[in-house]
C-alpha cells in the first residue's frame, strides 16, 4: 500500500512538473509576441501584441455570431469525425479479418490515402456547392485514412495463441470480433481517433475557409476581407484551443478505456 | 476417448519443409490420465494443436469422442504452453473464466457459479476481480485450467503447461492437476519434456521418438492412485519406472 502510495504521488508529482513546464513555456511564447511587435521586430499592424490579441477574444465571446460559428465547427468536426470512425472501424475489422479483401484492396487503398483531402474541393464545390456537406466530405475522407490504417494494423495484432485459445473454446467469429478482435485493436482505435480528431479539425476549417461552409473558418474568412486583423488573430487562437481541447479527452478517454494495457497500467505484480 | 491414427504431419511453407510429426498411432480411453514426453522439437505441440482441431492432419486421422476432428471439437479444452498470452488482459480473472461459456450463451447466474466453483478448486477463490498481468507465473496458470475445468470438457489437453514455473509451485500444480483428474473425470492428455513429471501424472506415458515422430513405448504406470510429492517419487516402482522411460528417451535421441 506505502509503495503504491509513493508510486502515485510520484506519478501525479511528474504530471504536475509537465503541466508546470508546459503552462510556463506557452506563457514565454505569449509573451515573445507582445515584445516582438512593440519593439518592431515584426510590424505591428499584421502581428498584433499578445494583449490586443486578448482583448478581441474577450469581445468576440460577447458575440451570439461567434458562438453559433463555433457550434458550427464543432457540429461539422464532431459529425465528420463520427462518420470516419465508425466507417474505419467496420471496414478496417472486415480488411483485417479476411485476407482475401485485403489483398484485393490494397492497391486501391495505396492510390486513395494519399490522395490530399484538399484536392478534392473543386469536386465537392461543384456537387454540393458551398454547404455543410462539402466540407463534411473531406473532413471524413481525410480522417477515414487515419482510422482504417490504425485498425487494421490493430487486427493483425492479435496474438496467435488468443485466437487459438478463442477458437478453440469454440467462439463464433462473431464473439471472436467482439471478445478478441475489439479489445486488441481499441488501443489502435483510440490512436487512430487521436490522428484523426487533429486532420478533421484541419479540414473542417480549411472547407469553412476555401469553400465557405459556415463556422469559425468562415469567421477568419470574414474578418480578413474586413481587415480585423485582430480578430483573425484571436479566431485562430480558438482553433489552437480546440485542438487542445480534443487531445485532452483523448487522452482522457485512453485513460478510463485502456486500464489493462501495458501502456496504461501499472506494473505491480502481485507475488505467488 | 481420444483416438490417433497414423497421424502425419509436414508443415510446408517459405520454402522450407518440415515433418512435425511421422506416423503416430495410439488412443487414449474414456477418463484416462495418459501423459505424452518427448525430446524438444519432436512434434507434441502439433499433435496437440490438430487433436484441438487448429491445425489440420496431413495424413491419417484423429478422432475425439469418436468423431473425426474437422473444427474444434465440442466439450475439448486446451491449456496452452503460453499461458501468459492465452489469458486475455483486457478481462478480469473470472471474465476470462467465464468468456468460453458467456459466448455458448450460457446464463449468468450458471456461468457464474460454473466459474466460482473451478477457481475454487484450483485455490484462486479470492484472485476472481484480479487482472490476470497482476498474478504470478503459477496464479496465472491456474486460471488457465480453472477456465478449462469451468467450460466441463469430457477431454482436457495440456501442452507442457508447467514448463515456465518454478520448482514448488510446479509440484503444487502437478498435484492440483492430479486432483482435478479425479473430481471431474475427463480424459487427460498431458503432454511434456519432463520424465519425472509425467510418471509422477500420468495412469500411463507414451514416450514419443525423435522426428520423425512415432510412439517409441507405450508404459502402465502401476503406481497407486494416491500420489504424494515426496513418497511417490521415493518409492522404488516410481525410481524403476522412470528409469525405463530415461533409457527409453536416450536410445531414442540417439538413433542406431
Ligand atoms: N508453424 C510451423 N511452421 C513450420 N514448422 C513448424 C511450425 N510449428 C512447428 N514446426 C516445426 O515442427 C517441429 C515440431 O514442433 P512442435 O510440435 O512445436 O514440437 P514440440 O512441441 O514437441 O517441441 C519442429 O521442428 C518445429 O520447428
Ligand atoms: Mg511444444
Amino acid at each position: 500500500m506505502v509503495a503504491v502510495a509513493a508510486r502515485t504521488s510520484r506519478v501525479t508529482g511528474r504530471r504536475f512538473r509537465s503541466v508546470t513546464l508546459g503552462a510556463l513555456g506557452l506563457f514565454g511564447f505569449a509573451l515573445a509576441l507582445e515584445i516582438a511587435p512593440r519593439v518592431g521586430v515584426v510590424p505591428i499592424d499584421f502581428a498584433p501584441p499578445t494583449s490586443q490579441i486578448l482583448v478581441s477574444l474577450g469581445e468576440l465571446v460577447g458575440e451570439a455570431s461567434f458562438w453559433t460559428a463555433l457550434v458550427d465547427t464543432l457540429r461539422t468536426w464532431a459529425l465528420g469525425l463520427c462518420i470516419a470512425l465508425v466507417a474505419g472501424v467496420v471496414i478496417g475489422v472486415l480488411l483485417g479479418s479476411l485476407p482475401f479483401v485485403r489483398a484485393a484492396t490494397a492497391t486501391t487503398i495505396e492510390f486513395l490515402r494519399p490522395i490530399p483531402s484538399v484536392a478534392l474541393i473543386p469536386l465537392v464545390i461543384v456537387l454540393y456547392g458551398p454547404t455543410v456537406k462539402s466540407t463534411l466530405v473531406l473532413v471524413v475522407y481525410a480522417a477515414f485514412w487515419q482510422v482504417l490504417i490504425q485498425v487494421v494494423h490493430g487486427v493483425a495484432d492479435v496474438d496467435p495463441v488468443a485466437r487459438d485459445t478463442a477458437l478453440a473454446f469454440r467462439l463464433s467469429p462473431w464473439a471472436r470480433v467482439r471478445y478478441v478482435v475489439w479489445p486488441t485493436s481499441l488501443p489502435y482505435v483510440i490512436t487512430g481517433f487521436r490522428l484523426a480528431a487533429s486532420v478533421a479539425l484541419i479540414l473542417t476549417i480549411t472547407g469553412e475557409l476555401v469553400i465557405g461552409s459556415p463556422g469559425i473558418g468562415k469567421e477568419i474568412d470574414n474578418a480578413q476581407q474586413s481587415n480585423a486583423v485582430r480578430t483573425v488573430y484571436a479566431l485562430i487562437v480558438v482553433t489552437g484551443i480546440l485542438g487542445v481541447l480534443a487531445n485532452l479527452l483523448t487522452r482522457f478517454v485512453e485513460r478510463r478505456v485502456l486500464s489493462w494495457h501495458p501502456s496504461t497500467r501499472g506494473e505491480e505484480v502481485t507475488p505467488a | 476417448m481420444l483416438e490417433v491414427k497414423n497421424l502425419h504431419k509436414v508443415y510446408d511453407g517459405h520454402g522450407r519443409r518440415v515433418t512435425a510429426v511421422g506416423d503416430l498411432t495410439f488412443s487414449v480411453p474414456e477418463g484416462q490420465f495418459a501423459c505424452v514426453v518427448g525430446p524438444s522439437g519432436c512434434g507434441k505441440t502439433t499433435l496437440l494443436r490438430v487433436l484441438a482441431g487448429l491445425l489440420p492432419a496431413t495424413s491419417g486421422e484423429v478422432l475425439v469422442q469418436r468423431t473425426p476432428v474437422t473444427a474444434p471439437p465440442p466439450g475439448l479444452a486446451v491449456v496452452f504452453q503460453e499461458y501468459g498470452r492465452s489469458l486475455f488482459p483486457w478481462l478480469r480473472v473470472r471474465e476470462n473464466v467465464e468468456l468460453p461459456l458467456k459466448a455458448q450463451g450460457m446464463a449468468r447466474s450458471d456461468r457464474g457459479a460454473l466459474a466460482a466453483e473451478a477457481l475454487a478448486a484450483v485455490g484462486l477463490s479470492d484472485a476472481h476481480g484480479a487482472y490476470p498481468w497482476q498474478l504470478s507465473g503459477g496464479m496465472q496458470q491456474r486460471v488457465a485450467i480453472a477456465r478449462a475445468i469451468a467450460y466441463q470438457p469430457r477431454v482436457l489437453l495440456m501442452d507442457e503447461p508447467f514448463a515456465a514455473v518454478d520448482a514448488q509451485t510446479r509440484a503444487d500444480l502437478e498435484d492440483l492437476v492430479r486432483s482435478v483428474w479425479q473430481r471431474f473425470g475427463v480424459t487427460l492428455l498431458f503432454v511434456t519434456h519432463d520424465i519425472d513429471e509425467a510418471v509422477y501424472l500420468g495412469q500411463r506415458v507414451i514416450v514419443l521418438s525423435a522426428s520423425p515422430t512415432t510412439v517409441a513405448q507405450d508404459l502402465t504406470i502401476d503406481l497407486p492412485a494416491e500420489r504424494d510429492q515426496l513418497t511417490t517419487r521415493s518409492d522404488a516402482r516410481f525410481t524403476e519406472l522412470r528409469g525405463q522411460v530415461y533409457a527409453q528417451i536416450q536410445k531414442v535421441k540417439a538413433p542406431a
